[in-house]
């Protein structure tokens, strides 16, 4: 790194000139920079000038709409955690952010910063995608929206323009009878990579019987898979221990998960099986406590 | 000595002397230290885990920007063979010296190759690109077994297995027997013979603070060298004879030190900052990165072990045999030796037979750690332990206490055994409450043993009285445990005077009389008997200080309360130390004294851990949900640092049996060079480490102290292993448990 011109605009116009500017200039945005900071060291990413985004109050905002959450990019988990209603409404979320690093990581890391990474174990994008999180970019031009899965496109790469950054995400309010969780296995209890990380969200009617239902998986594929098979399968059952277990089952088989010394191929398949049928059963019980 | 004593100091809990820096960021450590004109260098390190060096081109590095110098191994003096003291295990200087820089020859992937003085460190890092090394690419030898194979890639022609062929070259560098009675005997009386192979990886020490030095050498040829390390006269030493200098030209002073672990006793910078600093004529500094410190300097051996174990019905054990292979990295020295030593030195056992083999591969040269070689003989032989004890139907502690060594027990590796406490540190684990808790389901309970010899070697002390009656003690001691407090302690209650009071240093080379390395757990013992001793001598020169005062006999003065008193002079008001510190221009001058001694009679370390696991059967995953630690320290002196020991040697002993692995490529390359994948525990891996400390006094030491440091990483891992075993049903003989590795042995039930 030989210097590094560094901006912090103080709204989504001030960065409009800046943003143009990295059409031409290598340049990176700036959240918690608990990835970038660490990349740049490391000599990996060589940004000439930085756009630190933390100052644009729209992307610091947390708003809780009685239909829709508005989560701006640059929330840190930390805020995102102390949030009870945001606990309430979007726990499996809530979980892929909290269990980020350690408490002084947790005080920076952000889930924009988390998902623009587009690392294949990121453990803020599964829960997000099951929540039918919609992302709103902002570029020169104005704002367009995206789901959130169609943000990261290979490790490492999104499929933002160099002029654009992520602003905020947009979650529907989750229904009655509606919730999700997310779970990831990682060898230690804290600092470490995911090996696999499941999430679901899962609706469920008075009866017990599943009505809607989405799973995505993560660290098992280059980007997140969404299991449209699994979702098919719980939808019109009651999640019983069968279905579970054919859900375990299903999940196992996907993705392409790399042998590493993170995980073997096989483990990682194992361990999305265990976690996709846990990880269910977490989120339908939570459903169910949100009948009343 | 009496044991039941009432002391006013030791054993109470004061605060560190060096706490307040630490925890305020004042503490300055290795790479703290900064001088003027100071240049910045790097190290260029081998691609290839085996390969010949067939040259060397520097010239373009010497020529770029910002560059002063450049240095490779034919700026080092050729060394022939000699062997000499490395702290607790023994160092060939020449392959010390092959090991700071590589000559002919690169034997692992990271190995030091040429060496770049610059400005910037970051011109350094950019010079070292324009070095151009030609290599012969040779065949890489990972596993203990394939270097042992006939075949193998030999990392040392000129090495010969002492007793085998003197024409062939050998991967073996040393063997060792102990034998004892007649084993086939004793096997052919056991009722009960169980026999496995137990292999544990290669796992780093994990010292937060990576090497760091500063060296500067002035015109006169005189250096100075800042540097964390456990030990200054040891990288005195070794810089030495590695340059070809006398040690009296060689000032080393001690940084504060981000753990050491026994990997700290050795010198990997040094010589090269110094040889970099007589050749631009300018201070050099270098600091590692993490991935150098886990590429290229000191893990500990891999192990493979197997061993056979016979018992009689009634419960005592009759016959032994064990063999023990440590892989050493790339030059001689693994463990080996004390691995042999401690294997069966618990248990009293009529018949037995070791063998070990001390075996070079394509890995970085190991270093010591805690109890070098210790927890993998240990792992191994509790663990058949845990496993006859079940066959036995006897309880695991109570099948320990009929086999112990006690007081008289000949020593598995020779002498008599003085006072020891394993019997008592087995009673107080057995009484402990954790070991007859109730277990929740998927939930196992394991203990395991360890022993240390702990070792005496040499230490000074100086006691220095100012003139308001406080006092410094200085020694050459590295502080790596709190040992600085337990100084004071010693004063303290030698002097009669407050810990505040004393102001306890760790000098430097030129300035403290000479200690051997904080190494063995010898540091409050060795060079806690010196302090004593120091303080001995300056209370017997204040009573005669007052005796001339007064005018009598040094026999009819006494010391008490911080005081000089005259029992049978009722008009002799007592003289305070600050009294007689005031008063010492007119006594005979300042109040001086000091002590120097080579320690006899380390009294060995016993410990007992309770481990309670909890098991995931779907992912393999274990987790460490209740663990005390139980141990002999003949006598605590700080026993907040005492039970610190415990716990820290606890943990990395868990990190080792659970997660902790080298893992490298069939290259040869470590694929798992930073922390993230390099898996110690962290804080929310681990229960709190519940201690216990038992109090069987040492009879050699003044105030019955025992080492402490190293045995607690003996039992953790065979009683990790055994908590595993009661909860998911699978005997563990290969660590680490990682999940993969459990959930596969799950499978295979
Ligand atoms: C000790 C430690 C532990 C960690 N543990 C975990 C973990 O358990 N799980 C996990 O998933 N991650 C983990 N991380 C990685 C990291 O903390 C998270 O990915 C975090 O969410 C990144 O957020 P950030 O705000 O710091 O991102 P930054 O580093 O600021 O940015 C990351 C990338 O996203 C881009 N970016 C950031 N914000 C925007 C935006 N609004 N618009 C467009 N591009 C943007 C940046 O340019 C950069 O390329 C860990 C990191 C550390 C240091």
């Amino acid at each position: 790194m030989e210097s590094v011109q560094y901006h912090a605009p103080q709204s989504l116009e001030d960065a409009v000139p800046l943003l143009k500017e990295a059409r031409t200039t290598p340049s990176r945005i700036l959240a918690g920079g608990t990835d970038l900071l660490i990349q740049m060291r490391a000599g990996v990413k060589t940004p000439e000038m930085l756009i630190d985004i933390k100052k644009i109050p729209e992307l610091t905002q947390l708003e809780m709409g009685a239909d829709q959450i508005r989560l701006g990019a640059a929330v840190p988990s930390a805020v995102m955690d102390e949030n009870a209603e945001l606990h309430q409404q979007l726990p499996g979320v809530v979980e892929g952010m909290e269990l980020i690093g350690s408490t002084q990581v947790q005080g920076r890391a952000t889930p924009g910063g988390n998902l623009c990474n587009a690392s294949p174990a990121g453990d803020g994008a599964p829960a997000m995608i099951v929540s039918s999180g919609q992302c709103v970019i902002f570029g020169p031009n104005g704002t367009r929206t995206i789901p959130v899965e169609e943000v990261c496109t290979a490790p490492g790469r999104t499929s933002l323009a160099d002029d654009e950054l992520l602003q905020e995400f947009i979650f529907p309010a989750p229904k009655p009878g509606q919730s999700d969780a997310y779970l990831r296995f990682i060898p230690r209890n804290e600092m470490d990579i995911a090996v696999v990380g499941v999430a679901a969200n899962i609706t469920v009617d008075a009866s017990g019987t599943c009505t809607a239902a989405k799973v995505a998986l993560g660290a098992i594929a280059p980007t997140v898979v969404i299991a449209t098979d699994i979702a098919a399968l719980l939808v019109g059952t009651k999640l019983d221990d069968d279905t579970l277990a054919a859900a375990a089952e299903m999940a196992s088989g996907l993705g392409s998960p790399i042998s590493d010394k993170r995980g073997t191929t096989e483990f990682r398949h194992r361990i999305a099986g265990v976690l996709t049928r846990r990880v269910i059963k977490i989120a339908a019980a939570r459903a169910g406590e949100r009948l009343q | 000595m009496s044991t039941n004593k009432d002391y006013k100091w030791i054993g109470t809990r004061p605060i560190r002397p060096d706490g307040a820096d630490k925890v305020t960021g004042r503490a300055a450590f290795g790479a703290d230290k900064n001088l003027p004109g100071m240049l910045h260098a790097k190290i260029l390190r081998s691609p290839f885990a085996h390969a010949k060096i067939l040259s060397i081109d520097t010239s373009a590095a010497e020529s770029a920007s910002g560059v002063l110098a450049v240095m490779t191994s034919a700026d080092m003096p050729d060394l022939a063979s000699e062997m000499g003291e490395a702290g607790e295990s023994a160092v060939d200087f020449r392959d010390l010296s092959h090991n700071i820089l590589a000559s002919g020859k690169v034997l692992y992937h990271g190995h030091a190759v040429a060496a770049v003085a610059a400005t910037s460190a970051k011109l350094a890092l950019a010079a070292l690109k324009l070095i151009k090394v030609e290599y012969e690419e040779l065949p890489v030898v990972l596993e203990i077994e394939d270097a042992m194979a006939d075949d193998a890639p030999i990392l040392h022609e000129d090495q010969f297995t002492p007793g085998g062929s003197k024409d062939k070259p050998s991967n073996v560098a040393a063997k060792m027997k102990l034998p004892r009675g007649d084993i086939d005997k004793g096997f052919a009386e056991a009722d009960i013979i169980i026999e496995r192979e137990f292999t544990t990886p290669t796992v780093h020490q994990g010292y937060i603070e990576p090497h760091a030095v500063t060296a500067s050498m002035s015109a006169s040829g005189h250096a100075d060298i800042w540097c964390c390390t456990q030990g200054t006269f040891v990288v005195r030493a070794m810089t030495a004879k590695v340059l070809g200098m006398d040690v009296g030209k060689i000032k080393v002073t001690p940084s504060e030190i981000g753990g050491g672990f026994g990997a700290k006793t050795t010198v990997y910078l040094e010589p090269i900052a110094v040889k970099l600093s007589e050749k631009t004529g300018r201070p050099v500094k270098m600091v590692m990165d993490r991935e150098e410190v886990l590429r290229a300097t000191g893990p500990t051996s891999a192990s493979v072990i197997k061993i056979k174990l016979g018992a009689t019905n009634d419960g005592k054990l009759i016959a032994a045999q064990g063999s023990l292979k440590y892989g050493a990295g790339a030059f001689k020295g693994s463990p080996m030796a004390p691995g042999c030593m401690c294997v069966f030195a618990s248990y009293e056992i009529p018949n037995f037979l070791i063998r070990g083999f001390d075996v070079v591969l394509n890995k970085p040269k190991v270093a010591a750690y805690r109890a070098p070689g210790a927890p993998m003989a240990a792992f191994a032989m509790e663990s058949l332990m845990n496993e006859m004890a079940t066959k036995l139907n006897l309880d695991p502690i109570e099948f320990r206490l009929k086999n112990a060594v006690k007081e008289g027990s000949v020593a598995a590796y020779g002498p008599k055994f003085p006072v020891i406490g394993f019997v008592e540190t087995l009673e107080a684990a057995k009484a402990h409450p954790h070991y007859s808790a109730p277990l929740g389901k998927n939930q196992g309970r394991g203990v395991g043993t360890g022993f240390w010899f702990n070792i005496g070697m040499q230490s000074s002390a100086t006691i220095n009285v100012n003139e308001s009656g406080s006092v410094t003690v200085i020694t050459g001691s590295a502080d790596i445990g709190g040992s600085r407090a337990s100084m004071a302690l010693f004063v303290a209650e030698e002097l009669d005077i407050s810990y505040d009071l004393i102001t306890p240093l760790v000098s430097n080379t030129e300035e403290a009389g000479y200690c051997d390395v904080t190494g063995g757990s010898r540091t409050t013992f060795a060079t806690g008997m010196a302090v004593v001793k120091a303080s001995k001598n300056l209370v017997a020169n204040m009573r005669k200080r007052a005796a001339k005062t007064w005018g009598i006999d040094i026999d009819d003065v006494t010391w008490e309360d911080g005081a000089a008193i005259a029992p049978a002079a009722a008009d002799k008001q007592p003289l305070t130390m600050a009294q007689i510190a005031t008063s010492a221009a007119k006594t005979g001058g300042p109040l001086t004294a000091s002590a120097s001694l080579t320690a006899q009679g380390a009294g060995a370390g016993f410990g007992v851990h309770i481990c309670d696991v909890e098991v995931d059967p779907e992912t393999g995953k274990t987790d460490v949900i209740r663990y005390t630690a139980i141990q002999d320290a003949g006598k605590a002196i700080h026993p907040s640092y005492v039970e610190g020991q415990y716990q820290g040697g606890a943990v990395q002993g868990i990190g080792w049996a659970l997660n902790e692995e080298y893992v490298y490529n069939d290259k040869g390359v470590l694929q798992n060079f930073g922390f993230l994948d390099y898996r110690m525990p962290v804080a929310n891996d681990l229960p709190m480490i519940d201690t216990v400390i038992v109090e069987v006094p040492n009879p050699s030491h003044p105030y019955g102290v025992r080492g402490v440091g190293e045995t607690p990483i003996v039992p953790p891992l065979a009683a990790v292993a055994e908590a595993v075993n009661n909860a998911a049903g699978v005997r563990i003989c290969h660590l680490p448990i990682s999940p993969p590795r459990l959930l596969a042995e799950i499978d295979a039930k």
